[in-house]
């Protein structure tokens, strides 16, 4: 029984250590965009005084003038735009490497497992360069190339993964059954492979969300700036205010929906960040 | 072919290669080949791109003065100062952050295999830092230490300038990294760990062994492809650090790395010879090393998977 309480306290104190550890930045950088200007500097990890007025600020001006809606739009739909594509050509390679028998199958997966640990950085000169001759330079397309290629191996592995799991003979099964091979496939199949999908998409989304390298080198404005770029480029209202307070409101716009995101589908991102990374 | 139609006891007689084959290696080729052609075209061109652009005298200010310049940016790299600097600041980075990394992650990964209780709670709070980009875990650090906003020194009854200092500003970068990517860590470990079959931890505890015995003679050896390919793709992703170090110091108190050198001499100072050179180096660097990882250590990278 000793034992048992001796245990209990220790799992306790791990789980504690590590739950502090996990949320100290995100509720500090909430506690300093709710600091006014005047306290923000008075090192207390709660605000004394709290304000919304960082957050007002993000969005004066509206679209031109803002610092942070322009931004902002750029994310999501730069975002959005690249994920679809990677999924869509993720989905036919994986289809393909899952159910297919043809050669080249195991070069594919290898050439796609040597593009998830090449430096980004390499091929930045050449993509500045060649973006500026091309007229991709500071543009959507010029971002969204780069960022669906580079999480097309994490979409190709995480797919194949899952598509390997579906019973696929169940499509025939439903056609000798007397559905139409696009009824078997839209009724059985989709269903079965929309999961894996999603979660594919979800991890390729939280790539692009987070690039850094790509959206300050291969643009020059916000006209296809993303958040993480812009937060870099933030100024204070003038130039004796520090930005602090603006940053932090902006960090925690563009962080709370994604962890509320990531929270409610947990169990699917572990199972996606993780697949293939045992034998079988 | 011949072997192989040997192998396959087909009394030597070469297998037809029927029209339903055939017809499924086409489809599956055609399958692949978008995304095939969108991986080889941001890396394999700009990468053969790179090459020949650090081959040549070319400053964006002076684009008139192009010339061939032979290896002589590769002298100049490899004979300067600040990049071996920089080449020690990323490989300390790399080997002390991965190597805490480590050990936390196991550490949590245990938690969540073995807790009593709370094992939902630790993998949702350890979703928490994978699900915040690195800019915004980089700013709130800088402001956690800074002297005049942060709660650090404050809290620690100290007046520190944590970015005044080499070996400080180092640290808070490296516990940055840490603090970002320990998740994703714990769970390839956690992954590797509920492979281990239980019926070995019972049958050694009928015969007296004690939890360290079991985690050094049965957890950490079976886990070893596991480790490897979680060390692998960390040590290359932390070879690239970028994000951290260029919102925190921008590379002040001798805290540059290697991809930091990389992007001043692109995009700062628009010196696509110099920095293609880098650039170079820099993938190369990456090839030794995975191919140290899978020499040494034999990683099988069929096993792998692709990191964040």
């Amino acid at each position: 029984m000793r034992r048992g309480t001796r245990e209990y306290a220790l799992w306790s104190i791990l789980i504690l250590v590590v739950l502090v550890f996990a949320l100290i930045p995100i509720v500090w950088i909430a506690s300093l965009s709710l600091k006014t200007p005047e306290s923000v500097t008075d090192g207390r990890f709660i605000p004394a005084h709290w304000t919304f007025d960082n957050y007002k600020v993000l969005f004066q001006g509206g679209f031109d003038n803002s610092p942070f809606i322009h931004p902002l739009i750029n994310s999501i739909a730069i975002g959005l735009i690249a994920t679809t594509i990677a999924i869509v050509l993720a989905a036919f390679a994986a289809y393909a490497i899952a159910r297919l028998n043809f050669p080249g199958k195991a070069v594919i997966l290898g050439g796609a497992l040597a593009l998830a640990i090449f430096p980004a950085i390499s091929v930045i000169g050449p993509l500045f360069d060649m973006w500026r001759s091309i007229g991709l330079y500071d543009t959507y397309l010029g971002l969204i190339i780069p960022y669906l290629t580079f999480s097309l191996p994490l979409a190709i592995y995480v797919l194949v993964a899952f598509y390997r799991e579906i019973p696929w003979d169940l499509e025939q099964a439903a056609q000798v059954d007397g559905a139409t091979p696009l009824q078997a496939f839209t009724k059985v199949i989709l269903p079965l492979a929309a999961p894996g999908t999603f979660t594919a998409a979800i991890l390729v989304f939280i790539f692009c969300w987070n690039d850094f390298l790509f959206a300050i080198t291969l643009t020059s404005s916000n006209n296809a700036r993303t958040v993480p770029a812009a937060l870099a480029f933030f100024t204070g209202e003038s130039q004796f205010t520090a930005p602090t307070g603006n940053i932090a409101a902006a960090a925690i716009i563009v962080t709370v929906p994604i962890i509320i995101f990531v929270l409610f589908f947990q169990r699917r991102i572990v199972a996606g960040l993780t697949s293939g990374a045992v034998k079988g | 072919m011949s072997a192989t139609a040997g192998r396959l006891g087909l009394g030597g007689r070469k297998p037809a290669v029927t029209e339903r084959a055939r017809s499924e290696r086409r489809l599956g080729w055609m399958l692949c080949a978008p995304a095939v052609i969108a991986m080889l075209l941001v890396t394999a061109y700009p990468i053969v791109y790179a090459i020949v652009l650090s081959l040549q005298n070319l400053d964006l200010r002076f684009p008139n003065d192009t010339s061939w310049a032979g290896l002589t940016n590769y002298k100049t790299v490899l004979t300067s100062s600040l990049w071996w600097q920089d080449v020690w600041n990323t490989v300390f980075i790399t080997v002390v952050s991965v190597a805490v990394e480590l050990t936390l992650g196991m550490i949590i990964a245990l938690v969540m295999y073995r807790a009593l209780f709370g094992r939902g709670l630790v993998r949702t709070s350890v979703l928490i830092p994978y699900g915040i980009i690195t800019v915004v875990a980089a700013f709130a650090w800088q402001f956690a230490f800074a002297p005049d906003t942060g709660f650090v020194n404050p809290a620690l009854g100290i007046d520190k300038a944590w970015f005044g200092g080499h070996w400080s500003a180092m640290a808070v970068i490296i516990m940055a990294e840490v603090w970002k990517t320990t998740p994703f860590m714990a769970l390839l470990l956690l992954a590797g760990m509920t492979t281990i079959d239980e019926g070995l931890y019972e049958a050694a505890k009928v015969d007296g062994a004690n939890a360290w015995q079991r985690f050094f003679r049965i957890t950490l050896p079976l886990m070893k492809p596991a480790i490897l390919v979680a060390l692998l793709f960390r040590t290359l992703d932390a070879f690239r650090i970028f994000d951290n170090i260029f919102i925190m110091t921008r590379g002040a108190q001798n805290t540059e790395s290697v991809s930091i050198l990389g992007y001043n001499q692109i995009i700062s100072r628009t010196n696509l010879g110099l920095g293609s050179a880098v650039s170079v180096l820099i993938f190369v660097m990456v090839l030794l090393i995975a191919f140290v990882f899978i020499r040494a250590f034999g990683v099988r990278l069929a096993e792998g998977r692709p990191g964040t």
